[in-house]
């Protein structure tokens, strides 16, 4: 399969970020478009395109807009999740960065299909350069005409408000985010209802991914079958996937859905030199792991889900036979320890517990009823936690005693962790560099 | 609230602003909170004070949520804020090694600050930045594909006062209370600065170009 970039199709230009690159490829046509049809004729343009959300869970998009109730003459809105946090995860950031107007356009359109006249962006805090071109964007458009009042003369009006957050995981759920966007502390709300009924302000509210969202416009302008047409039937469209690691060019390779890390590494130049795959993850930190098994896997929610793991946000985290996988999954489930919102106990417990015995395990103290143990910790969370964060941080434990018990058992019976952890940096270190010369 | 009078004029301008962009009052309480940082450097109790005054909030309210949030410091802070990316797949990259040798080098841990007041260091998760591993990132900018060498030098930078660049981001770093400002929603004339994407975004649509230049003439290898 061939790399086919359509919201990166622009990154590479000068000024990729400016209204007038973006104009001068097109930019601001589908609005034009958009304008002249009926809000209910978009959602079923993006209905029929097939376009699933990109933010994780994969839900039709159009059919979630399709949830939210009839106008009763009050306000809706339409939230953009750009807290992109989820470990591996690093095309929302680079979108906004390099070209922030399509994901501009794709909000107007958007806002416009679902009838809402105030939408927000939600980007996390941490990237104040994103953040800075957000701005810049929104201010460009609003002095184009594109967001503001009577847009394009179509009498219709649009308040768009780019918000920071300000550094927490779990503002990337989509009931924390509103929360977090109304000034609380960000903590999962109980569903239902759901956003699209109840959501900010309690008012009915859409809440997609940046990349859902940015998908809009191609697609309005160039039509449902054209999306529909590429990817795989039940998984439309294109999709950034994101590699990183071990890989000779790291890097964002757009590309239709049901690519294989195969076909992607091809595009990649393959494993660093001299370089074997030993495990990678389909769609960030919270999907179960793969190992060189499942290289001719397509990359489609169907398939992916099929040989046991999600397809998620296609953030292929990939590591060589250098890296200890046990390392890898402690720092990992710090990492949900450190972000677990606290709100129920199987994931503020679990995580607590998981994280002391991964480090025991990790530093060749564990037993090997500890590896048991931390199995039935992760049977306690999944399933029973209030919301994703909870099983997401069972998944890399689970998946990796699957595939690597004998590596687990290794550290217990060595005492000690086998592998030499500057045998995976990316960089040549002094005495390394010394023998180069 | 014990802010001076004319401190307390100036904010409550930005304050207003800051409330003019939502429906509800209470959204405006992130932004002012990096106001507050852009005052103070961190969130002190007269921000907290401040903030529960305009929004017609409790300070205990306020508290609450400033002590969610890890970008809220609770402390005077240093100008720069260094971090280091130790999620599993910086740190196997090599992010544990820099963090190691940074914090060695400097002689302080996780957020703690330099005695000059230059430098505060923080062990930071995932920055959506994997594709350019190892990442630091300084006052919220990208420093991409870092090493140990040009960690300690990046440091050494900053303690000598000199400017730095990051690999995608404006042309100099900023200190932290001027960034918090821009946090808080006050654009700073910076967004025309530094690369579109970077040599590891572009990878892709650079391949399917045949064109090898776009991905090494954007000043992203440093
Ligand atoms: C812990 C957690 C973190 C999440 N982080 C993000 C995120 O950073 N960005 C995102 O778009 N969705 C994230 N999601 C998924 C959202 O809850 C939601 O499904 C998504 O924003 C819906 O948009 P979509 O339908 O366009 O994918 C996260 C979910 C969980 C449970
Ligand atoms: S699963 Fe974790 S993050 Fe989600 S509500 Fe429970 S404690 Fe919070």
């Amino acid at each position: 399969m061939t790399l086919t970039p359509m919201l990166t199709r622009q990154w590479a230009e000068e000024q990729s970020w400016t209204l007038d690159t973006y104009t001068s490829g097109g930019g601001y046509r589908a609005l034009t478009k958009a304008l002249k049809k009926e809000p209910g004729d978009l959602v079923k343009i993006v209905k029929e395109s097939g376009l699933r959300g990109r933010g994780g869970a994969g839900f039709p998009s159009g059919v979630k807009w399709g949830f939210l109730p009839e106008d009763d003459g009050g306000p809706r809105y339409l939230v953009v999740n750009a807290d992109e946090s989820e470990p591996g995860t690093c095309k929302d950031i680079p979108l906004m960065m390099a070209s922030p107007h399509v994901l501009v356009e794709g909000v107007a359109i958007s806002a416009y299909a679902i009838g809402a006249r105030h939408a927000f962006i939600y980007v996390r805090g941490e990237v104040v350069h994103v953040y800075r071109r957000l701005l810049n964007a929104v201010k460009e458009a609003y002095a184009a005409g594109h967001l503001g009042r009577d847009i394009h003369g179509s009498g219709w009006d649009l308040e768009l408000t780019v918000h920071a957050g300000a550094g927490a995981y779990i503002c990337g759920e989509e009931t924390a985010l509103l929360d977090s966007l109304e000034g609380r502390r960000g903590q999962p709300r109980l569903k239902p209802p759901f956003p699209a009924v109840a959501g900010l302000y309690s008012r009915p509210t859409i809440v997609n991914n940046v990349e859902t969202i940015a998908s809009v416009p191609a697609i309005v302008d160039n039509g449902a079958d054209w999306f529909s047409s590429m990817g795989t039937e039940k998984s439309a469209g294109v999709g950034i996937y994101s590699l990183s690691g071990h890989v000779a060019q790291p890097g964002q390779y757009e590309a239709p859905l049901g690519i294989t890390l195969r076909e992607l590494l091809e595009h990649a130049g393959g494993m660093r030199e001299g370089s074997q795959l030993k495990f990678w993850t389909p769609g960030g930190s919270s999907t179960p792991m793969f190992t060189a098994e499942h290289l001719d896997t397509p990359l489609d929610f169907e398939a992916v889900g099929a040989a046991g793991s999600m397809l998620g946000t296609r953030a292929l985290q990939i590591f060589d036979e250098s890296t200890c996988v046990v390392r890898a999954v402690t720092r990992w489930t710090e990492f949900y320890k450190h972000e677990s919102c606290g709100k129920c106990t199987p994931c503020r417990e679990g995580t607590f517990w998981m994280t002391q015995i991964l480090q025991r395990l990790e530093a060749g103290t564990g037993t090997t009823e500890d590896i048991d143990r931390l199995v039935e910790v992760c049977e306690s969370i999944g399933g029973r936690s209030f919301c994703a964060l909870g099983d997401g941080a069972t998944s890399p434990i689970v998946s990796s005693i699957d595939l690597f018990r004998d590596e687990y058992e290794e550290h217990v019976r060595l005492g000690t962790c086998p592998y030499e952890r500057d045998a995976s940096v990316l960089f040549d270190l002094p005495e390394q560099e010394g023998a180069q010369v | 609230m014990s802010f001076p009078a004319d401190v307390a004029e100036r904010l409550g301008k930005d304050a207003e602003a800051i409330i003019s962009r939502y429906p509800d009052k209470r959204s405006a309480l992130l932004p002012m909170l990096h106001l507050m940082q852009s005052e103070e450097g961190y969130v002190s109790p007269d921000g907290i004070a401040f903030c529960a005054e305009h929004l017609d909030l409790t300070p205990a309210e306020v508290s609450a949520v400033a002590t969610f949030y890890t970008q809220y410091k609770r402390r005077p802070h240093g100008e720069y804020q260094v971090g280091v990316c130790i999620n599993t797949l910086c740190a196997v990259m090599g992010g544990d090694r820099i963090w190691e040798d940074v914090s060695e080098h400097l002689g302080i841990g996780h957020d703690q600050t330099t005695a000059d007041g230059k430098v505060s260091l923080e062990r930071l998760e995932c920055n959506a930045a994997c594709d350019y591993a190892p990442v630091m990132m300084v006052n919220w900018e990208f420093f991409d594909n870092m090493t140990p060498d040009k960690a300690r030098q990046l440091v050494d930078d900053l303690r000598a006062g000199k400017d730095v660049r990051p690999t995608r981001g404006a042309d100099k770093v900023e200190p932290f209370v001027k960034i918090s400002r821009v946090l808080a929603g006050f654009e700073d004339g910076r967004a025309g600065e530094g690369v579109g994407a970077g040599p590891a975004s572009q990878a892709g649509v650079s391949r399917v170009a045949g064109d090898s230049t776009a991905r090494s003439d954007k000043g992203g290898d440093r």
